[in-house]
């Protein structure tokens, strides 16, 4: 190991139950560098700075393989305070600031600086006074570090966010011994020229000698500030490259590039697609929905196609379909097999003949106190008036019919569960799954959208609902959209992919195109003629 | 069965309901002991299901639609009250007194209901303080109306001095006629038939409610307000339904009550009616997020078996003072904590 | 600055409905103000601890704290066994303290475990808490004491011999045992309170001049203030009855001694002024300053000539129906303000302005106590020392502490918890600190308030203790989440006065005193239903709004 490196972290290793995350990973950083720190989402970036910063949940889930070493000594970070300790900050997305407390109070939370008081004497040091004065010269100190010419005294309530950032910042390296500082996304929240501040900054934090791992899907400002880049995909280390030596475009195929594993080989029979119809338009389409805003979409799906959607995660591509079925607010136009599309109205989607399989299965698709039965029948009953007996004006939930079709559906889904009255909070991932599919399809729509199909299910399972997919696609000519995380399933099992970055359409690639044009649209510097916010060029 | 078994259905159940359950049978296997009246003690149990029932039965649409446990059911309690006594001033008997009691209660109710669920929509994850600060500045606020409302009838106003009486007898009005319809003896025990079978149909209309497509919905929008958002269905709408309902039911429900009592109870009489109907739903199994019409019949044949041989028992053993008031305090305050604890913060405050 | 008006009145609207209503309230019920200050500052008294005991909860993001009533009970169960031990006056009241200290203590600490358990309900909670609490206090004392442990004592327990009575009468025990350890005048109250807070500022102001003027001259402006300060404090002395009838007795040529000791003080004072004035010197502004000091000394001057019996017969010649007299200490008095005005310009911080105007405020305000029918109200009822300034001692201990490391703890938790647990703050115990502190204050609290009300209602004593106490202090313009001991006093004030006058005016007004009780109940229900409500509301509309928005 060299002198000049602050960190290295070797052969690290995790699994959570039985699930590979990590495999023999690496990583060096050396003093006062900036390194970026590349990968997809479940790359496993998080992971690996969760087993740095001491997380919890690392600990209670089998801790991790490998040896972390600072400044040369092996060290064991077991909790947040000890990597405090071991001078090593973070910045994280969701700001921890106080907004009704002042810069310097937020910068000192926890460290506070005291003198003895009349009380302190007899009940110990908690209950000495707030040394209002040195605590505000620390935080100016510190501030003016990393260039920011707020008044210590204001209050954080209604700073920009580009602000907050700064404070979060100055906050981290006020911690004593800061030698090494991680930014996790930080440019996600900022306009672009609070951006260039920030790099500004990271780069004047850098030359003071703090080390800096930059996580981040933009390669353009990896290739403005960082110095070295570490790949990594699907757990394991891709490459180490130095800044000077390599091009975005190869960046964003190490990012990318196809898995070894390619289990999911999904046979496509051939299906005849036609440009004229068009199962979905969207024209201007935004969706205010938090963590995956959408900023301005144009988008045609047509009818019969299975038609992906993909990108990175906070990008925007979850967003899409909630704001379609009106669970987030939306502007723009659709409109649906010809006829348009109302945004914000609760149920139209439904009444017009689209189902959604959510992301979250268990917050938004399923009651999981109530039966299997229950479960698939709901959305139906509700929206088409099936499984109910009609007594003059009166409805009643008929047992007999709702039984009949979970049954049915038990069957050609092959949904393992006890039966129809199990609670849905009691089957495994993959079950679950299938019930919020068959809860979809008892609606007999004509558009099915799937948002993260195949999220936290075995490989067994994985290519099962895939299938099913598929040969609802090919048998009835369902026209389906499936948005996922997971590019090589999007490209095994879609015609088309479109790439959401930013909130905007980057592009809209084939299952075949290479791997580092996908890689360039995720990461938002590929756009046909479009500058990174996916405008148009002049 | 298998410890394993046996402990799940502990646990389930809950150490409390265990505990009351388990209080409530050593009360009845003591009475015979002690030489208690248990015919007399019986009449006075069903006798007291019949005045609480519905009460308590107008908890369950408030937990369906997720507001939590409604503490301010005294807003339908009020506009059952302004119903009976506006069946009295037009001097109405029988039948038609108590019929028009319960659709003037029923109407009132459902309107302030409407605006009192208004209010909840505005404050969701704080219903239940809100909730009971309203029930009680409500019961304050008629406080001062019943010193100033122009009733006339003798039998509502005080014959000198100012205000309504504190307790308006039906005597002249309706009588009893809830509690005597069909009403039969078994030995010496009085079954008070009438009330009965009124407390059996509200809880069956309730279940055809709760089955049909509107209910079906309104207890998604509480168990899971975004599942329900992903099918197409308004939960503030939902949580709107269920207020009224509840609101409504409990108009019912005092209008019952003081057919079983032959009394209507004002001023601060109803202040801690809410408190008692909450208690005897959690005791019946009942939960913030989770509640059935079986719930509501068990809880309240425990809660009400309980209070009503608590006394002459505990009179037994202690000639003393009240203690069934005080057991009833503490019994009834105590399971509506631990129902609280339970919660963890969570669906009630979701 | 229209703008800064309209909001700064919108923000105080609570306090202002309440000014209106207690003042349309007390011109309804047709007393004195005299019987109404009375009443006032007796429930002040009596209340105002309990209202403080409050605010360390609400600091600390666990709201109102509805379960104060069980710090009530542990002071009950105390009270109980000292009077039935035989203690009385101030032993009774410290042995009272003795037992229910340890047992709110460990209280507090429960209700600080159940609350943490409960996070998010803790209002509601709190109040179950108080019921459920009511209910076990029941059990003891109905049917414990006296059943299972055996008590002998037949104006204590019912005649069967299990229970406690329902009204103990603490005459010759405990009554007043605090109170009746000192009383002043609320005259002299004041002028104490005027004469500590003069001081205050004052030596706020040798802080703002240690900072802005040059070394050198230090330690000789700070002696200066020290003389000012001395002078006043020995004039003030003067003031002890023993003292002033020594004074007033001795003769030394004709004059009295008192009047020369007066003149004495003043010319001291003078002096000092002009010694201090004189460091303003070396400065331009300083020499305007000292120019400006002169002026004011010579209208000074110039106003006590005008005690001079001489001068003073002459000026009480009547012209146009207004003495000379009057006309000139106006005149003094105007030239006195705006002399005073153009010194304030003078000074350089703004934190000495605020200062000097606030010491001016304070000299005024004590001149207004010698206008004669303010003077005699002021003389019609005294204060208890002891009491008020237990509660000024909890006032300031809720402030300082707020301003220790685990006061601001509190705030943190307060605020957001999981910044709270991220930056390594233990958050129930915290939590758990809080409710220990506000328990054991309210069991203080509750002793106070039982020894000034002389009876003790068994059940009924602690009955709406919480209540009431909250609603005082959301009456003063307190929230769910924020709350200071200025706005408790002043909510105890507004809501007491109200709590008087509505029965009397709800008979005057209606013919009927009930209506007057029961609206004064429905206030406090009221208050507290719409500042919960308002309370969820912005909270629902913060997690609808932008993140981080206030």
């Amino acid at each position: 190991m060299e002198a000049d490196t602050i960190l290295s972290m070797r052969n690290i290793g995790k699994e959570y139950y039985g699930n590979v995350v990590l495999k023999d990973v690496s990583l060096d950083i050396k003093k006062g560098e900036i390194h970026a720190l590349l990968g997809e989402n479940g790359a496993g970036k998080s992971t690996l700075m969760n087993i740095l910063f001491g997380m919890e949940v690392i600990h209670t889930t089998g801790g991790y393989a490998g040896e972390i070493f600072m400044d040369g000594k092996k060290v064991v970070v077991d909790s947040p305070r000890k990597a405090m300790e071991l001078g090593i900050g973070m910045v994280h997305q969701e700001f921890m600031l106080i907004p009704g407390f002042t810069v310097t109070e937020n910068i000192k939370i926890g460290r506070e600086i005291s003198k003895p008081s009349f009380f302190s004497r007899f009940f110990g040091k908690k209950l000495e006074n707030l040394d209002m004065p040195a605590m505000a010269a620390d935080a100016r100190k510190n501030l003016d570090r990393v260039g920011l010419s707020v008044d210590e005294y204001d209050m954080v309530a209604g700073m920009p966010v580009g602000y907050m950032q700064f404070v979060e910042i100055a906050r981290e390296i006020d911690k004593s011994g800061i030698k090494l500082l991680v930014f996790d996304e930080p440019t996600a929240v900022l306009t672009e020229s609070e951006a260039l501040r920030l790099m500004d900054a990271m780069q004047r934090l850098a030359q003071s000698g703090i080390a800096i791992i930059f996580i981040t899907h933009r390669l353009d400002e990896v290739m403005a500030v960082c110095d070295t880049i570490t790949i990594l995909r699907d757990g394991e280390l891709v490459a180490v490259r130095d800044k000077r030596k390599t091009n975005v475009r190869e960046l964003a195929q190490l990012m990318v590039g196809r898995s070894l594993d390619s289990s999911i080989q999904v046979e496509k029979p051939a299906r005849d697609i036609s440009d004229e119809q068009t199962a979905l338009q969207l024209r201007n389409f935004t969706v205010a929905m938090d963590g995956e805003e959408v900023r301005g979409l144009d988008l045609t799906v047509r009818k019969g196609e299975i038609f992906g959607i993909g990108g990175l995660a906070g990008q925007g591509k979850i967003g899409v379909c909630n704001g379609i079925m009106s669970l987030a607010p939306a502007g723009g136009e659709a409109a649906v097999f010809g006829e348009p599309l109302q945004l914000g109205k609760l149920g139209e989607a439904l009444h017009k003949k689209i189902a959604f399989v959510s992301e979250d299965r268990r917050g938004v698709g399923l009651l999981l106190d109530e039966s299997i039965a229950h479960n698939i029948t709901f959305s139906a009953s509700q929206v088409v008036g099936r499984f109910l007996s009609k007594i003059g004006p009166f409805t009643q939930r008929s047992k007999a019919m709702v039984n009949e079709f979970a049954n049915r559906m038990i069957g050609e889904l092959d949904i393992r569960c006890t039966g129809p009255r199990q609670p849905a909070g009691a089957l495994s991932g993959g079950n679950q799954q299938k019930v919020c599919l068959a809860k979809a399809l008892a609606l007999d729509p004509k558009l099915l959208m799937v948002s993260e199909p195949t999220r936290g299910i075995d490989i067994g399972a994985k290519k099962n609902v895939l299938d099913m997919l598929v040969k609802l696609n090919a048998e009835e000519g369902m026209t389906i959209i499936m948005v996922s995380s997971e590019l090589a399933e999007l490209r095994s099992v879609c015609d088309r992919i479109a790439i959401i970055t930013d909130g905007r359409l980057a592009a809209i690639m084939k299952p075949d195109d290479s791997d580092a044009d996908f890689g360039l649209a995720m990461s938002g510097t590929f756009v046909e003629g479009g500058n990174r916010n996916g405008q148009q060029e002049a | 069965m298998d410890n394993k078994k046996l402990k799940s259905l502990i646990s389930s159940a809950g150490v409390p309901r265990l505990i009351i359950g388990g209080f409530f049978l050593v009360l009845l296997f003591s009475a015979i002991p002690l030489g208690m009246d248990i015919q007399g003690l019986l009449t006075n149990l069903l006798t007291r299901v019949g005045m609480n029932g519905i009460l308590v039965l107008a908890m369950v649409p408030g937990i369906r639609s997720g507001i939590g446990l409604n503490f301010g059911i005294a807003v339908g309690i009020v506009g059952g009250i302004v119903g009976g006594l506006i069946s009295i001033e037009l001097g109405l008997h029988g039948w038609t007194a108590l019929l028009v009691a319960i659709l003037i209660g029923v109407s009132l109710a459902a309107v302030m209901g409407y605006l009192y669920g208004v209010l909840l929509n505005r404050v969701k994850g704080s219903e239940m303080s809100v909730s009971t600060y309203v029930g009680f500045s409500i019961i304050s606020l008629m406080n001062i109306a019943w010193l100033v409302l122009p009733f006339k009838s003798t039998a509502i106003r005080w014959p000198i001095g100012v205000g309504l009486r504190n307790t308006v007898s039906l005597q002249e009005s309706s009588g009893v006629v809830l509690t005597e319809f069909l009403s039969f003896t078994i030995g010496k025990v009085v079954v008070p038939t009438g009330a009965l079978l009124l407390l059996a149909l509200c809880c069956f209309v309730m279940y055809l409610f709760l089955n049909s497509r509107l209910g079906i919905a309104m207890s998604a929008a509480g168990s899971n307000p975004r599942f329900a958002q992903a099918n197409g269905i308004n939960v503030d709408k939902m949580r709107l339904l269920g207020t009224t309902v509840s609101t409504a039911t409990a108009a019912v429900g005092i209008i019952a009550y003081a057919q079983c009592f032959g009394f209507i109870q004002l001023y601060t009489a109803p202040l801690m009616m809410s408190f008692a109907a909450v208690a005897a739903v959690l005791i019946g199994g009942a939960s913030l997020s989770h509640a059935k019409v079986t719930h509501v019949i068990i809880g309240v044949i425990l809660f009400q078996g309980i209070i009503s041989m608590g006394l002459p028992i505990a009179n037994r053993i202690i000639p003393e003072g009240n203690l069934s008031e005080v057991i009833r305090l503490i019994i009834s305050n105590g399971i509506i904590l631990y129902s609280l604890t339970k919660a963890k913060g969570g669906r009630a405050n979701a | 600055m229209l703008n800064k008006m309209k909001s700064y009145i919108f923000d105080q609207k609570t306090i202002l409905l309440f000014i209106v209503m207690c003042i349309l309230g007390t011109a309804a019920s047709g007393q004195t103000l005299s019987f109404i200050m009375r009443e006032v500052l007796t429930r002040l008294g009596r209340n105002a601890f309990l209202v403080l005991a409050l605010l360390i909860p609400v600091q600390a993001g666990i709201g109102l704290n509805f379960a104060i009533v069980i710090g009530a009970i542990a002071a009950q169960i105390g009270v109980f066994f000292v009077v039935y031990w035989g203690f009385s006056g101030m032993t009774g009241l410290l042995l009272c303290a003795a037992i229910a200290t340890p047992l709110a203590i460990l209280f507090g600490y429960m209700i600080g475990r159940l609350f943490n358990n409960m996070k998010g309900s803790e209002m509601i909670g709190g109040l179950i808490l108080g019921f459920f609490a009511d209910g076990l206090y029941q059990l003891l004392f109905l049917f414990i004491i006296g059943g299972i442990i055996p008590v002998n004592n037949p104006t204590l327990i019912i005649s069967s011999g299990i229970g406690v009575k329902n009204t103990i009468d603490l005459t010759g025990n405990l009554k007043y045992a605090l109170d009746d350890l000192l009383h002043i005048s609320v005259l002299d109250g004041f002028s104490i309170l005027a004469a500590v807070a003069a001081v205050l500022a004052l030596y706020r102001l040798i802080r703002h001049h240690r900072a802005s003027f040059a070394p050198r001259n230090n330690s000789g402006i700070g002696r200066c203030y020290l003389g000012l300060l001395a002078v006043a404090g020995v004039f003030l002395l003067s003031y002890l009855p023993a003292l002033e009838r020594l004074l007033m007795g001795t003769q030394i040529a004709r004059i009295v001694l008192l009047d020369l000791f007066t003149v004495l003080a003043a010319a001291a004072a003078l002096y000092t002024l002009y010694r201090l004035v004189r460091h303003f010197g070396s400065r331009r502004k300083g020499k305007e300053a000292f120019g400006l000091c002169l002026q004011l000394a010579v209208i000074g001057v110039l106003y006590a000539i005008t005690y001079v019996p001489l001068f003073e017969k002459l000026l009480l010649g009547v012209v146009f129906n207004i003495t000379l007299l009057s006309v000139f200490t106006l005149l003094v008095l105007a030239a006195g303000v705006c002399v005073f005005i153009k010194l304030l310009g003078t000074l350089d911080s703004p934190g000495a302005v605020k200062n000097s105007v606030q010491l001016a405020g304070i000299a005024f305000a004590y001149a207004l106590t010698f206008v004669p029918w303010v003077e005699k109200l002021l003389l019609s009822s005294s204060i208890p020392v002891v009491t008020y300034l237990a509660i000024v001692l909890l006032y300031l201990f809720n402030g300082r502490f707020m301003k220790t490391v685990l006061g601001q703890n509190m705030r943190t938790v307060g605020q957001s918890m999981s910044v709270a647990t991220a930056s390594g703050i233990n958050v129930d115990r915290t939590r758990n600190i809080a409710m220990i502190l506000s328990t054991m204050f309210a069991s203080w609290g509750q002793l106070i308030y039982l020894q000034n009300m002389g009876t003790f209602q068994t059940y009924g004593a602690h009955y709406q203790v919480g209540q009431y106490a909250i609603a005082a202090l959301l009456v003063g313009g307190a929230s769910v989440h924020k709350a200071s001991g200025k706005q408790a006093i002043i909510g105890v004030i507004l809501f007491h006065t109200l709590f008087v006058v509505s029965p009397l005016a709800g008979k005057n007004l209606f013919g009927d005193a009930g209506i007057g009780e029961y609206f004064r109940v429905f206030v406090s229900y009221g208050v507290i239903a719409v500042s919960l409500a308002l309370h969820a509301w912005k909270r629902v509309a913060k997690k609808e709004g932008s993140p981080l928005a206030e």
